[in-house]
């Protein structure tokens, strides 16, 4: 067991939107990859990364497996503390928080910003 | 002339290029991650009604429902397309081109 002070604050920035390339689902495969390590995991969503959260996803349709229904379980099954989705972002879009398949927590860019700042590592997709 | 943008607007220049050049009567037709483009309340709302002026603006439905984009989502003026009508389109114009 890893106490929480030596846990390393890690934070995943998943900027790209969900089918048309391969980053957002490398992206969970690394989630929980590194959720094994017991540290201190966040995920953000900003720029088009915010459109894998969309609820009612069917991407059977383009025969792709609908990976993103991971999100669903990550804060529970795999440890992950924070998952974080920008404001600003989802307005752009046309997206509130309703839209979202689940609970996150909605964050101005500037208060994203200074969340960032507080990372030991952040790996970008 | 049939042009289809596939990559979103939020993150490349795909529909600004395609805007640059569209004349009237051309067709465009959102796919992928461009379908985006589309959606009700976005910011690119304007810049296809403002296209749809002089062009015809289809999108790929399967792509938007994949993405979990409903119909009643998706801007008015743009009208869906399946596999068959995006062929269809593709043969109706001489040329296509994707941006």
């Amino acid at each position: 067991m890893v106490d929480q002070e030596s846990k390393a604050k890690i934070m995943f920035l998943c900027k790209t939107a969900p089918y048309g390339t391969i980053y957002e689902q490398e992206a969970i495969e690394a989630m929980i990859m590194f959720s094994a390590y017991e540290q201190d995991i966040s995920v953000a969503f900003i720029g088009d990364g915010v459109l894998s959260l969309k609820k009612g996803q069917n991407p059977s349709l383009i025969n792709i497996k609908n990976f993103t229904q991971t999100y669903l379980v990550i804060v529970d099954d795999f440890e992950v503390s924070h998952l974080y989705v920008e404001k600003e972002s989802l307005e752009e879009r046309g997206m509130k928080e309703e839209d979202l398949l689940t609970e996150v927590e909605v964050l101005k860019r500037a208060d994203l910003i200074s969340r960032i700042d507080e990372m030991k590592v952040i790996l970008p997709f | 002339m049939l042009n289809i943008v596939k990559k979103s607007p939020y993150e490349t220049s795909s529909l600004s290029s395609c805007l640059k050049y569209i004349k009237k009567g051309d067709v465009i037709l959102f796919t992928e991650d461009g379908i985006y483009a589309v959606k009700k309340g976005g910011m690119f709302e304007k810049h296809v009604s403002d296209a749809s002026q002089t062009c015809s603006i289809y999108y790929l439905s399967p792509d938007t429902e994949a993405r979990g984009i409903k119909s009643d989502e998706i801007i008015s003026l743009a009208k869906p397309v399946d596999y068959q009508g995006f062929v269809d389109l593709a043969i109706d114009s001489p040329k296509s081109i994707t941006w």
